[in-house]
């Protein structure tokens, strides 16, 4: 064990159904706002919003609606900010395919998965049944 | 519903987008421009995007068909005010906005414009040639 590990019981910011486009974006600001009084800078506060709106989306779109629940993680030396998006849609059934660039189900670019994985520092998909996704951007 | 609204200068058509970029706001606004290019003979659009808080990776894609829709109604795009932040951003997730010209400010860009639609009536060589330069 190279480091020790002390994770703190995660604080819960918020919790928001996401169903409709209003949704989206009340989501988007949310976690904006989570972020920036977290202390995150302009720039990863921009990276989250962002990751957050691909991954809200494929909720929306692909998994006929679902939710998404915003912490405040705390371990021994870092701070971070998770996103878990969960829905009980189709599911993926290609997980490591629907990583890949390029990827689409035709309304976006094909970067939804793949593009949010790189704006965030971690990035766990439990998938079928239903998707869960869930993200963590460290401070 | 809300729209955004498409002022007209000149040649120019201006766009400023502030409110939340909804989906419906944005597809709308790609038929409200296209049309509006038409009735108004525009030779130019300028986006000002400025107010924007993020880009996703839909909203590129909107992005980049207004621009090569504007492109096939002969009238040319460009971009202005994004933000450092965004920028960044958008390149990580992977998006490119291919063929879209961008400015940093909206005087910049009018400028651009304008020299832009000045060279095209002076003749498709030269025209060639300053796009080839803008590039």
């Amino acid at each position: 064990m190279d480091r020790e590990k002390l994770i703190v019981t995660p604080l819960m910011l918020g919790f928001q159904e996401l169903k409709t486009e209003d949704d989206l974006i009340e989501m988007r600001s949310a976690v904006k706002r989570h972020a920036a009084d977290m202390g995150f800078s302009a720039l990863n506060q921009t990276k989250i919003m962002t990751a957050a709106s691909e991954l809200g989306r494929n909720v929306i779109e692909h998994g006929h609606g679902g939710s998404v629940q915003i912490e405040h993680i705390r371990e021994l030396d870092r701070d971070g900010i998770r996103l878990t998006f969960t829905d009980d849609g189709p599911g993926i059934a290609d997980a490591r395919l629907a990583l890949s660039d390029g990827y689409t189900s035709k309304k976006g670019m094909g970067l939804g998965l793949s593009g949010s994985k790189r704006l965030m520092d971690e990035f766990e998909l439990i998938s079928p049944p239903g998707t869960t996704v869930m993200v963590t951007k460290w401070m | 519903m809300d729209r955004i609204p498409i002022l007209k200068i000149g040649d120019v058509l201006l766009v400023t987008i502030q409110v939340d970029f909804h989906d419906r706001i944005a597809i709308a606004l790609l038929e409200d421009l296209s049309e509006k290019i038409v009735d108004n003979s525009a030779k130019g659009v300028l986006i000002d995007i400025s107010a924007l808080e993020m880009v996703d990776s839909f909203m590129g894609r909107i992005l980049g068909n207004i621009s090569k829709t504007a492109k096939l109604l002969d009238c040319h795009c460009v971009l202005v005010g994004m933000q450092p932040a965004i920028a960044i951003t958008i390149t990580e997730l992977g998006i490119t906005l291919p063929g879209i010209y961008t400015a940093l400010t909206a005087e910049d860009g009018m400028k651009l414009l304008t020299d832009m639609v000045k060279s095209k009536t002076n003749g498709k060589t030269s025209a060639k040639k300053q796009e080839a330069k803008w590039r």
